[in-house]
């Protein structure tokens, strides 16, 4: 019992053995994505339309259209509605994923291909785009492709429009009845802990990470059982730097920030377009919590010390992607 | 224990009237008291058999010399409501829910045979907003819930039958919360939502609606009548239909409106069509309710034999509704294009 409540001083490495091999291997020849497989872009669905597929996809398409205008289509208890967010909400993002933020997903190994997992990520950008992306990237990389059920804080569902989309995509509200009820279903569920003090943070401490809130995401895997799946996003960062805030606007809004970013309110509706930083998504080794006894979610220092072993790992991780990474922009 | 006599409250209504009639078809209960105060319809009134209506009313500290004169072992409390179907008095609805209720529970705690109470109560109950988990299990508290209204109502209701239920210890106590009624022969506010031409939304909300057959929402308050299942339970169909969709399968056609707008529209909708829009109903339409129904299934038995989906498709066809867009002419044209194809 004193062994585990003790935390232990992890040494975490500056390149993690995966890329140590690239590096050596980058010298070689093999600089196409074939010779790099932990590391390539992640690939787009593979485009294997049958011959005479103009026909076909008009049909689908119709097919498509009547099963939307008389409702039938199938929505879960959540809200979660996979025929539109497959074939309307994914493509345009995946595009943004690909070609504006070129996303490098590594350590997808790590991604379950099947039961419940948590998923722990650092939160940055002013806009949560980054838990966008990272929905994409675990989509893209699991097989049969999985959906990141993310929580999101009660302002997102307020909001009309957003709070809708939220749901039909399959997110829900960050509260421990909803996240038991995904992990015990064995879904993949997405936490952003920092919440609007990640997201909202300034630009001058950007990769530093905030408070975990109270670490209510470990209780509800330690009472699961599940694994938590560390994240680190590089380069969600910059897309919109946030120099100044708005405190007495977004009072009277009801934001949690008011954001002035270098083109924003300054170029309208113009800074609304993130910078296209290159961006970096590392799926850390999962931490199992199944050997915990359930019961110890509710003592409150294994919790804080998981919740502490998280953060720890995700700060480093994101010290030497920041290390590594050639440029903000370049890659 | 199987009861001898039951009093039935609400029984001028579709649950309490039907129900009373199935359980006058039960020969081990002697006796079926229906107690309302305007009888059922004179349809209804035939189905009831031999169960007897009593005009009383439960404000009234008479039901407690209906209560011991009958010698009443199981009371039955369906009259609380928590949306009427349309316009109706506020202030008359509030006081037979929640003095009816205070008045019923006191003739109970007073009559020394009682000696089992179930509860029509509603998962409105659990409240609607972007604060409540996306499905609510019994022990959950009640949430964004406007501090008055028919939740309000539904809320202060339960909380007089545990108040009884700590009281009388020796009674059995059932508080059944359903979801939703729909179904072709009843008359709720969504039946009558769903058959507006033009339905409208707010915009930019999209709940999730769970509901519940009158079937099986009458075969569980039966059941709870009969059998002994103390607790509370949570009674819905199984899966979820989004507003949106359950507009599109009953081929409405779905009006958004501004949320600022939605009063006015509102007092548009119940003027001219009958259609009672409170701000708790509007909560609802927003982002809607989902039950979590483990318990009832497991601790209970009973398992609804109408899913969501199917309550509602029954409700379409049975009022023989039909869309206002017709959906035939896309599955030919795609029919004819993959043809052409092959």
């Amino acid at each position: 019992m004193g062994e585990r409540l003790m935390q232990e001083a992890r040494v975490i490495p500056l390149r993690s053995p995966e890329q140590r091999r690239r590096s050596n291997r980058t010298a070689g020849p093999g600089r196409n994505g074939a010779a790099r497989p932990a590391v390539a872009p992640t690939p787009l669905r593979p485009a294997a339309q049958p011959a005479g597929g103009v026909q076909q996809r008009l049909a689908d398409a119709i097919g498509f259209l009547r099963k939307r205008l008389t409702g039938d289509y199938a929505v879960d208890e959540f809200g979660f509605d996979e025929q539109l967010t497959e074939n309307v909400i994914l493509p345009p993002l995946r595009l943004i994923y690909e070609k504006y933020f070129r996303v490098e997903a590594i350590g997808t190994g790590n991604l379950p291909s099947e039961g419940g997992a948590l998923i722990v990520s650092n939160h940055s950008g002013t806009v949560p785009l980054d838990s966008v992306m990272t929905g994409i990237a675990v989509h893209e990389n699991t097989s049969p492709n999985r959906y990141l059920r993310m929580l999101g804080a009660d302002l997102v569902f307020q909001v009309p429009v957003l709070g809708a989309l939220a749901r039909k995509t399959g997110q829900t509200l960050a509260c421990n009845a909803d996240a038991e009820r995904l992990l015990t279903a064995g879904e993949l569920v997405g936490v952003w802990p920092e919440g609007f003090k990640g997201i909202g943070k300034p630009f001058s401490d950007r990769y530093k990470l905030q408070r975990f809130g109270r670490g209510g995401f470990v209780s509800a895997a330690l009472r699961t059982g599940v694994p938590i799946i560390p994240v680190s996003v590089v380069g969600a960062e910059e897309i919109y730097p946030k120099i100044g805030d708005l405190k007495p606007l977004a009072r009277l809004l009801g934001f949690p920030y008011f954001p002035v970013t270098p083109t924003f309110p300054l170029l309208g509706p113009l800074g609304a377009i993130p910078l296209p930083s290159k961006w970096y998504i590392e799926f850390g080794e999962p931490i199992r919590t199944d050997r915990h006894d359930p019961a110890d979610a509710d003592d409150p220092m294994i919790v804080f010390n998981l919740s502490d072993q998280v953060r720890e790992t995700i700060q480093q991780t994101l010290y030497r992607l920041l290390a590594q990474r050639p440029g903000i922009f370049r890659g | 224990m199987t009861p001898k006599v039951v009093l039935v409250t609400g029984a001028g209504g579709y649950v309490g009237a039907h129900l009373a009639a199935r359980l006058a078809a039960d020969p081990d209960i002697e006796r079926v008291l229906g107690v309302d105060t305007a009888p059922p319809a004179r349809d209804l009134l035939k189905s009831m058999g031999r169960a007897e209506f009593v005009r009383a009313d439960i404000r009234n500290p008479l039901i407690a010399k209906v209560i011991s004169s009958a010698r009443v072992d199981t009371v039955v409390h369906a009259a609380t409501t928590t949306g009427p179907p349309g316009p109706a008095r506020r202030t008359a609805i509030k006081e037979m829910n929640v003095i009816g209720t205070m008045q019923l529970l006191a003739a109970c705690q007073r009559s020394p045979q009682v000696g089992k109470l179930v509860v029509k109560s509603s998962a409105a109950v659990y409240g609607a907003g972007a604060r409540v988990p996306a499905v609510c299990t019994e022990d959950m508290a009640p949430k964004d819930i406007s501090s008055s209204g028919y939740v309000k109502d539904a809320v202060e209701v339960e909380g007089y039958v545990r108040g009884f239920a700590r009281r009388r210890p020796d009674v059995r106590v059932t508080t059944l919360r359903l979801t939703n009624l729909i179904g072709p022969g009843i008359d709720t506010v969504l039946t009558r939502y769903f058959s507006l031409p033009v339905v409208p939304t707010v915009l930019g909300y999209d709940a999730r609606v769970q509901l519940l057959h009158p079937e099986d929402a009458l075969a569980v308050l039966e059941r709870a009548t009969t059998a002994d299942h103390p607790g509370v339970y949570n009674v819905g169909g199984d899966g979820v239909l989004t507003l949106s969709q359950a507009i599109r399968r009953a081929g409405r056609v779905n009006v958004p409106v501004p949320r600022v707008a939605m009063p006015a529209a509102a007092r548009v909708f119940r003027n001219a069509r009958g259609v009672d829009f409170s701000n708790d109903q509007i909560q609802f339409l927003n982002f809607g309710r989902v039950v979590d129904t483990t318990r009832l299934k497991r601790d209970f038995g009973f398992t609804p034999r109408w899913s969501t989906r199917q309550a509602f498709d029954d409700y379409v066809h049975g009022r023989g509704m039909h869309p206002v867009l017709n959906p035939e002419r896309l599955a030919v044209l795609e029919n004819r294009i993959r043809r052409t194809d092959g």
